[in-house]
């Protein structure tokens, strides 16, 4: 026997149709034109303001954008996307890098309280106790504003805007920027780096351990308003950062497209943890209208011993195609995904990681848990492979499934490649339902059928919440739908 | 279907106008239907999914000419052949020559079966090369086995390649077993050389509460051996299939499974055992797609020199499958610094009373176990052997058969010794 | 004995806590429950007793709801309530409680976890509010110590990879905090060796109360020992076929169940 009708309607509410952030703030955007075109790409640098040097990187990846098919072989089907259609750049009308918050339009500082971003350094403090975040805001396509700039750069820590970092340290951007994922990459990435707009970039000094963890947080407002965000991190050697990304968006009928780029680099003994917390809009009971989630993310672990963490709550968007991947090239680097990806309505993830080993003694460890309900299908797609010359490279994958409900689907497609006889990598998966046995257990004790279903998707979820910087774990159970545990373990 | 038009290899230029030919001797709808099928998706490439690891299009330069049927003085070769060859197992035994079934050279069949020779018929699956095997293959050998018969001794089907000159072989067989039916079958494949491109097929149909079991193998040198096999179950009825690869350059097995009605049990095994310069696929696909269900898949490789195994085993539940019971387990070992192993053990999943698992592994001899055994006064040469044996008869002994578990540890001892 | 008398302590008693009557209960179209009464008064202890196959632990699952069971017939009656006619969470907010014979294994779900839903549950069905945490952890810690329960086990999850023993102490410990009004102890001591048995059996006695009731299912005379019934049953074939006192029990250790195999024709 499935779960009862009773819970599945009770999973299905948690995002679809009740989507809180669902409201849309009225602003004047200074917009590009619709479309795509060599114009299109003129006018985001210029208004931005960037170097030649930028300038024709970007219309190299469109040039190359124009030759190039959108993949077709994720497990994700979806009406064709008019590129066409679409704005490619939509700023407030405010005027661009305000010194104070002052300078900022109080309809967007409503906006974030809404949200509940915790936008002013006050807000911030009183917040969060024991931590510091710094946050880094992105409203639609251009960086607003930026906390604690002064604790971090005593630390030597930059964090700001992309533009700014091209404005400020341009030597390196262009040092590092495209060298993970270079703008012929595949068709996302490369429509990223022709239109990117805004997105975070930071560096760590080496030796230095960021005093805070940083923050972003996204929202997609205007209609039609693609949104390409490119973020660059840099840990240099002996460096740790670790860095939140967190996203909500408005109600919306039309289709919005995300299609983001990440790159991280760690140098020797550096460390870098990424972590995501995903509330995109999943599409209304029908399935229309949600964001499609096209995001390449990667890590390259270039120095010996240095180490990168991908971990992520998915909890939203129509259509998510997103795997974070980590090349281990430095000797003794190590590379780790932890995901739980949460599927409801008629939501498609088809998502997962790759852990790429070319260096010696290279380890990875993936831990995927994904619960699938309502007319979702749920899909992890993960590639390890260990390349001829990665003597000793290990892996270590475990990925779950659970299935809430009769219409829904989970699927698990791996791709194991060992390249060289030194290679150890061990895979497992399951897949199942909620037992009928727990289930009855949890019922007999008073709890109701969701509270029961709550607690043991927790349960099921708890490696990776574990995973999570603390306040990440607490909007991540909301997501989840949860109360949170009491002070024991 | 990619909208991209493509220019046609060689090897499918060659293929169309060899189909063109047999099409103007013998016209048949369901062949041309087939081939249509086949001319459309065309040979395999990466980007075909299910084929994401062995690119038969880049691997095919050209379509090697297509045999036909066997002389007098042919068939006379064979018999002495047949006479001097040792068998496999006791039984009877079939024999196709060159890809087409020779009944004089076949023993007799015992009460229960019965052989005829006509065109196999198959469910379509969604596969060039199956739908190419289709187009292709000359009439072949339809086995039946009638209701309640319980066989006591597994029948032998035996695929002698003919001749030493480049050649295609194509060949289909079916066999269908009758309600409660029980019968082993081992299919050999035998004397074909680099210059043999071999195509073959096998169709299983199991009625109600009717078991098999299937062992195929491979141990000629053939320069391509495609073998598809595809197994309909209906309510109750089991397969215990296995396959043991240790010779052909590019070996690919493709083997669809569909439990059709409730309670239906189907138990993949394999062995591949390749060295050299060998490329050996196999790729599964169990569509559960009625209640109750059992699938195990179990799947083993030893991979040397500059072999590449590569494993594929999607398992698909549909939603009508509640309390299906799956698990897969596959498992490599490389011997040298540039052997490669590629592992998809995918699941589809779309009903939720279900478990379902599978694992996937790729290591090489574990050190300790090694010298665990030198200290007891073993070489080391020997205790790598011991230890690879023990792998690969895990594996055979699944198969619960001595009758077909004793020939099949001889050819693993025989290739562990050859390597010396 | 009259036949009036079986199911009950006395008959034509004052009215009872937990009433069945006439329950007919069937799995796959094969009866197990067949025409059972019982009747257990506030502040009693009755035990069950029976042969493997009498359709104990039907019994038991069938009054807490876990699916799977038809009932073709009958009532029970907790309260002036037909409990048939409630959901599982409803019949154990009402005061029910089963202590499992196989107690399940919830991976990811801490004990702590566990018990906190459990017994905020149970609060808010009454109209209270939660418990506060450190609330919360001194009750848990005062009956874990009297279960010799260390505090280490209270953080791993559910059941797991706990011993035989172990599963049963915490079966008692969530009957010592959540504190129900009737509960069904199915099969306590299979398992269990002398020393753990004590404990649980302690655990039971220490919550004994007039305003209680306890029905303890049991193969063995052994338990009985050291948890005294107020009466006993036995149990062969689906229904009750014999009721009396303590000494039953005794009688049956001596004679075993083969004068009650045919008794329920």
């Amino acid at each position: 026997m499935a779960a009862d009708q009773e819970t599945v309607d009770r999973v299905r509410s948690i995002d679809v149709d009740a989507y809180k952030y669902g409201f849309v703030t009225l602003i004047e955007s200074d917009r590009a034109p619709k479309g795509l075109s060599e114009d299109t790409i003129r006018f985001i640098s210029r208004k931005k303001d960037e170097p030649e040097w930028l300038l024709e990187w970007r219309l190299e990846a469109f040039r190359r954008w124009q030759t190039m098919e959108e993949p077709k072989w994720a497990r994700v089907s979806h009406p064709p996307i008019d590129y066409q259609d679409i704005y490619y750049f939509a700023a407030p009308k405010s005027a661009p890098a305000p010194r104070s918050l002052d300078e900022v339009d109080p309809e967007l500082l409503r906006t974030y309280a809404k949200l509940g971003i915790p936008l002013v350094e006050q807000e911030v403090l009183a917040g969060v106790e024991k931590q510091k975040v710094a946050v880094d805001a992105v409203f639609d396509s251009v960086s607003v504003a930026t906390t604690f700039k002064a604790e971090l750069a005593k630390a030597g820590v930059i964090f700001c805007s992309f533009s700014e970092a091209v404005r400020n340290h341009p030597d390196l951007v262009r040092r590092y920027l495209g060298t993970v994922v270079p703008s012929t990459d595949n068709f996302f990435a490369t429509l990223n780096s022709a239109v990117f707009s805004d997105g975070s970039f930071a560096y760590v000094p080496p030796g230095v351990r960021c005093p805070m963890e940083l923050s972003t947080y996204f929202r997609i407002n205007e209609r039609n308003t693609g949104q390409f965000e490119r973020t660059l991190i840099i840990a240099d050697p002996g460096a740790y950062v670790s860095y939140l990304e967190g996203c909500t968006a408005p109600k919306r009928d039309e289709n919005q497209l995300h299609a983001a780029v990440v790159e991280l680099i760690a140098l020797d003994d550096a460390e870098i943890k990424y972590s995501t917390v995903q509330n995109w809009y999943p599409g209304d009971s029908e399935g229309r209208g949600g964001i499609y989630n096209f995001v390449t993310k990667r890590g390259d672990c270039r120095g010996a011993r240095s180490k990168i963490s991908w971990t992520q709550v998915e909890t939203g968007s129509a259509i998510t195609w997103k795997y974070p991947s980590c090349i281990l090239r430095g000797e003794a680097s190590r590379g780790e995904f932890y995901s739980i990806a949460i599927s409801n309505g008629h939501q498609q993830v088809d998502s997962g990681t790759k852990m790429i080993h070319l260096g010696r003694n290279t380890t990875s460890r993936i831990i995927s848990k994904g619960v699938a309900a309502g007319k979702s299908q749920n899909t992890y797609r993960g590639q390890v492979s260990a390349h001829r010359l990665a003597t000793g490279a290990r892996n270590f994958t475990n990925c779950d499934s659970l299935l809430i409900g009769r219409e829904c689907g989970a699927h698990t497609v791996p791709y194991i490649e060992a390249k060289n006889a030194s290679a150890v990598i061990e895979h497992e998966a399951t897949t199942s339902k909620v037992s009928e046995e727990q289930m009855f257990y949890c019922l007999q004790r008073g709890l109701s059928a969701e509270e029961a279903t709550a607690l043991i998707v927790n349960g099921f979820v708890r490696d990776v919440l574990q995973q999570l910087p603390m306040e990440f774990a607490v909007e991540a159970q909301k997501l989840i739908s949860i109360s949170l545990e009491g002070s024991v373990g | 279907m990619t909208a991209h038009v493509v220019t046609r290899s060689a090897a499918e230029g060659t293929l169309a106008r060899q189909f063109a030919e047999q099409e103007r001797r013998e016209p048949s709808r369901a062949r041309a239907s087939a081939f249509a099928r086949f001319a459309a998706a065309g040979l395999p490439t990466r980007r075909v999914e299910a084929w994401h690891y062995t690119d038969l299009r880049a691997a095919m330069p050209d379509a090697a000419p297509i045999l036909p049927a066997p002389t007098r003085a042919e068939i006379e070769a064979a018999r002495s052949r047949l006479a001097r060859r040792e068998r496999f197992a006791a039984g009877a035994q079939l024999v196709l020559l060159g890809g087409r079934f020779i009944a004089e050279l076949s023993d007799r069949l015992p009460a229960g079966v019965s052989v005829t020779e006509g065109p196999v018929d198959a469910r379509a699956v969604d596969d060039p090369l199956a739908a190419l095997n289709e187009a292709l293959s000359p009439a072949g050998p339809r086995i039946s086995v009638a209701r309640e018969a319980k066989l006591g001794e597994p029948i032998t089907i035996l695929h002698l390649a003919n001749g030493d000159s480049s050649c295609s072989v194509y060949s289909r067989t079916s066999i269908v077993l009758d309600a409660g039916a029980h019968a082993s079958f081992v299919e050999i494949f035998a004397g074909a050389h680099a210059g043999v491109q071999r195509h073959t097929a096998t169709i299983i149909m199991l009625a109600d509460g009717a078991t098999a079991k299937h062992v195929s193998v491979i141990g000629d040198e053939p320069g391509l051996h495609i073998e598809t096999q595809i197994w309909e179950l209906a309510k109750t009825a089991e397969l215990s299939a296995f396959g043991l690869v240790s010779g052909g350059e590019l070996t690919r097995r493709q083997i669809f499974v569909r439990m059709t009605e409730d309670g239906a049990k189907a138990s993949l095994g394999g062995l591949a055992l390749i060295d050299g310069d060998r490329r050996a696929d196999t790729t599964l696909q169990v569509v559960h797609a009625a209640p109750g269900g059992t699938s195990r898949e179990f799947y083993r490789a030893i991979v040397d020199d500059d072999a590449v195994g590569v494993f594929q085993g999607k398992v698909i539940v549909e939603q009508a499958a509640q309390k299906t019971d799956g698990a897969m387990k596959s498992q490599a070992i490389l011997l040298s610094p540039r052997a490669q192993m590629n592992e998809k053990p995918e699941l589809e999943i779309f009903a939720d009373d279900v478990v379902c698992g599978h694992g996937a592994t790729v290591a090489s001899l574990d050190p300790e176990q090694v010298f665990y055994l030198q200290s007891r006064g073993i070489s080391k040469p020997d205790a790598r052997a011991m230890l690879l044996e023990a792998f690969g008869r895990e594996s055979i002994d699944r198969i619960e058969d001595e009758r077909l578990i004793d020939p099949l540890r001889a050819r693993l001892a025989a290739w562990l010794g050859a390597r010396k | 004995m009259t036949a009036n008398s079986i199911g009950r302590a006395q008959a034509g008693g004052r009215g009872a806590m937990l009433e069945i009557r006439n329950l007919s209960v069937s799995i796959q179209d094969k009866l197990i429950l067949d025409n059972l009464s019982l009747a257990v008064d506030a502040g009693e202890v009755a035990a069950i007793m029976g042969p493997n196959g009498s359709g104990k632990s039907t019994l038991a699952y069938v009054i807490t709801g876990k699916p799977g069971y038809e009932v073709q017939s009958g009532e029970i009656v907790l309260d002036g309530v037909n409990l048939l006619d409630l959901e599982p969470t409803e019949r154990a907010l009402k005061g029910l409680f089963l202590a499992f014979q196989y107690p399940t294994e919830i991976p990811g779900v801490t004990t702590m976890t566990f018990l906190k839903a459990a017994l905020n549950a149970q609060r808010r069905a009454r109209g209270e509010s939660d418990l506060t945490t450190p609330d919360f952890m001194r009750r848990v810690r005062e009956a874990a110590n009297t279960l010799k329960i260390d505090q280490e086990m209270l953080r791993r999850p559910l059941n797991v990879g706990f011993s035989g023993g172990e599963k049963k102490r915490f079966e008692v410990l969530q009957m010592a905090l959540l504190a129900p009004r009737v509960s069904v102890l199915d099969e306590t001591d299979s398992g269990l060796d002398i020393d753990a048995l004590r404990v649980v059996a302690d655990g039971v006695n220490d919550l004994r109360d007039p305003k209680r009731a306890f029905v303890v299912i049991t193969h063995y005379q052994r338990l009985l020992d050291h948890i005294k019934p107020d009466v006993v049953h036995v149990m062969a074939r689906g229904r009750i076929v014999a009721t009396g006192g303590p000494e039953l029990a005794l009688e049956l250790e001596r004679n075993g169940y083969r004068d009650y195999a045919e008794e329920a024709a």
